[in-house]
């Protein structure tokens, strides 16, 4: 068993466009180790949204080799890669992605219920939205609760599983500058208190500053980190 | 993920559109009640018809003569018309044991009068075993008797609609004199109201001994009968009676081997065609009505495969945090048959409704028809709706269960 949690070598995705293929990712390896939090940054197009993919599991690189917590992804089914998403990725999202019918409670619960877990679901879950600070608001549908408590409720759930890594796309991109520090140290004391490795993507450099690391890209290519 | 925790997502998903679920599963809710409401209104009528066949005797046989089976056998030659005489050989213990009792008839449509009501009656010629053949309940005064059947008496038995038309009454009329074709005949007995029935109107007809309509109102030639009836003696003995009357006849009529020039009938005989007949109909309904449910599965594919593009990207989250293709394909397979579960359901109780409602019309126009909802064609129903859900459902849910989470994440 290595110490890195994440090993990347020589990633490349090419996208078929119609008759073009397109290559978002030309080659990037890499090593992030136990504990470490670090930032994606890059323009636009510079394949950073594919290389967060790929790292969570939601997608396969076309060549190289991805090992997530000693496992070996790229010849993983669909049904294997949702398995591992489930109990080491956990998500959070840009947009939140809550499931606006359910409750707060519902919607911390649910990576519990897709990984089997049959009882002491909803303790855990109160758990972990006492831990973020909500709660006061566990049976509030997303619609009834403001961006920034909707991002707690995202990271309550991405932590329920006890993931390896939190993989943070622009996690406070919709939110006002207020809340999004408040989600930022939210998830920076998570990586004190309970060593969880975090990938932040973000064009910020404020939020860059804070990570340990910052992974660089251009044009699919890794340009320092 | 479980199946409790599936279906109560599913109706949390299904509530939180409450007028589109409406409007989906009307298709399957008026298919089902369609499908239950004939069924129901089909049984009905069935157990109806046998009824009344049951109704106009206890073990009956019928013999006419002509044979049903001419048009196979075109040789036969000669057709000799049952006769008093043959009805009498049916009666004789030795040759024919299973037989209980024998009733020839002979029957024509004459005019009837009473104090210058005039109206055109069915006026049959019995004997007095008619009365046991035929279950014949009187509500006044008696039948025929042997000796008003022997003596060729003027008195006749009248059906209640019969006395209505005459008397104006059917009560007290027991004692008065009517004219059929002109020759006074008393009354001596009012049938029991019977309704109308598969065998026509059974409340508008006089019954005059047989000796009487041969003498003076119908006039066969050598005392030719129009038909027999035969009671046997069990509901065991109807095939060995039906034998026994064959083999008496054939042997009166000289018939060659396989050239009968009667006809022998059975109830069960004419009630096996009435079902046969109604349960083709009644499938034949329940098909067209099989084909709405069709239309409703249908409806049920079409919107969930809305709901499957408009939930894209709830799709793709449920994938990143873990969904397996599987769980994906019980969650949409659960929502569509519980969609297609709820409108059997709701069909159900409207073709119950339907069928109630048809079974008061049809008693109120004098029909007797009692609709019958039987268990299994609820259990039909209500499998038959949730299988066209799950059916219908499998393309959508499918869609759901393969799309790539990253596609679906990205999906605006």
């Amino acid at each position: 068993m290595s110490e890195w949690v994440i090993e990347a070598q020589d990633i490349e995705k090419t996208y078929q466009m119609g008759e073009v293929e397109v290559s978002a990712l030309c080659g990037v390896s890499f090593q992030i180790a136990a504990g470490e939090v670090v930032s994606i940054m890059g323009p636009s197009g510079s394949g950073k949204s594919t290389l967060m993919n790929i790292l969570g599991c939601l997608d396969r690189p076309t060549k190289g080799t991805y090992m997530l917590d000693g496992e070996s992804v790229e010849a993983m089914t669909d049904d294997e890669l949702a398995s591992i998403r489930n109990r080491k990725v956990g998500f959070v999202f840009q947009s939140f992605n809550l499931l606006s019918r359910s409750t707060a409670l519902m919607n911390v619960e649910l990576p519990m219920r897709y990984a089997g877990v049959k009882s002491g679901r909803e303790e855990k879950a109160r758990e972990a939205l006492i831990r973020v600070g909500l709660g006061e608001r566990m049976n509030h549908r997303p619609t009834e609760l403001s961006g920034g408590q909707q991002q707690r409720v995202a990271i309550a759930r991405a932590l329920i599983n006890d993931p390896a890594i939190l993989m943070a796309d622009e996690p406070t991109g919709n939110l006002d500058s207020k809340s999004g520090k408040e989600i930022m140290n939210l998830i920076l004391n998570l990586n004190k208190e309970r060593g969880t490795t975090i990938i932040i993507v973000t064009h910020d450099p404020n939020i860059a500053s804070q990570t340990g690391r910052v992974l660089r890209l251009r044009d699919g290519l890794l340009e320092s980190g | 993920m479980n199946i409790g925790q599936a279906i109560i997502e599913a109706l949390e998903s299904l509530l939180s559109n409450k007028m589109r679920a409406g409007l989906t599963i009307l298709g399957i809710v008026i298919g089902v009640a369609a499908v239950v409401a004939m069924l129901a209104v089909g049984t009905g009528a069935q157990n109806s018809i046998s009824n009344s066949i049951n109704g106009i005797g206890t073990n009956l046989l019928f013999v006419a003569s002509g044979s049903f089976q001419r048009q196979q056998n075109a040789t036969v030659q000669r057709i000799e018309p049952l006769t008093q005489q043959d009805a009498q050989a049916l009666t004789d213990p030795l040759q024919a044991p299973d037989v209980a009792a024998v009733a020839p008839i002979i029957q024509g449509n004459l005019d009837v009068s009473y104090n210058g009501e005039q109206e055109t009656v069915q006026v049959t010629g019995v004997t007095p075993d008619f009365a046991t053949v035929r279950n014949v309940t009187l509500s006044d005064g008696d039948f025929i008797s042997d000796d008003q059947q022997q003596g060729g008496s003027m008195v006749a038995v009248i059906g209640p609609t019969t006395a209505d038309n005459l008397f104006g009454t059917h009560v007290g009329v027991v004692g008065d004199t009517i004219r059929v074709a002109g020759q006074p005949f008393r009354v001596i007995g009012v049938l029991t109201s019977r309704g109308g029935g598969s065998f026509g109107n059974e409340d508008d007809l006089i019954y005059v001994p047989l000796n009487t309509a041969q003498l003076r109102l119908l006039h066969r030639p050598n005392y030719q009968v129009d038909m027999i009836y035969v009671s046997a003696v069990s509901s065991d003995a109807i095939n060995s009676a039906s034998d026994e009357i064959a083999e008496v006849l054939r042997e009166r009529h000289h018939d060659k081997v396989g050239q009968d020039d009667f006809t022998i009938l059975s109830q069960q005989d004419i009630l096996s065609t009435a079902q046969s007949i109604t349960s083709v109909l009644t499938v034949f309904l329940g098909g067209i009505a099989a084909i709405s449910l069709l239309v409703g599965g249908i409806g049920i594919m079409n919107i969930m495969l809305v709901s499957v593009t408009e939930r894209t990207r709830e799709i793709g989250l449920r994938k990143a945090i873990g969904a397996r293709k599987r769980d994906i394909l019980i969650q949409f397979l659960t929502e569509s048959s519980l969609l297609s579960l709820f409108g059997g359901l709701i069909g159900i109780a409207l073709g119950w409704l339907i069928g109630f409602v048809v079974g008061r019309v049809a008693i109120s126009l004098g029909t007797d028809l009692e609709p019958v909802v039987s268990l299994q064609a609820i259990l039909l129903a209500t499998l038959f709706s949730t299988a066209v859900g799950l059916f219908f459902g499998i393309y959508p849910a499918n869609r759901a269960a393969n799309l790539q989470p990253v596609d679906a994440l990205r999906y605006e």
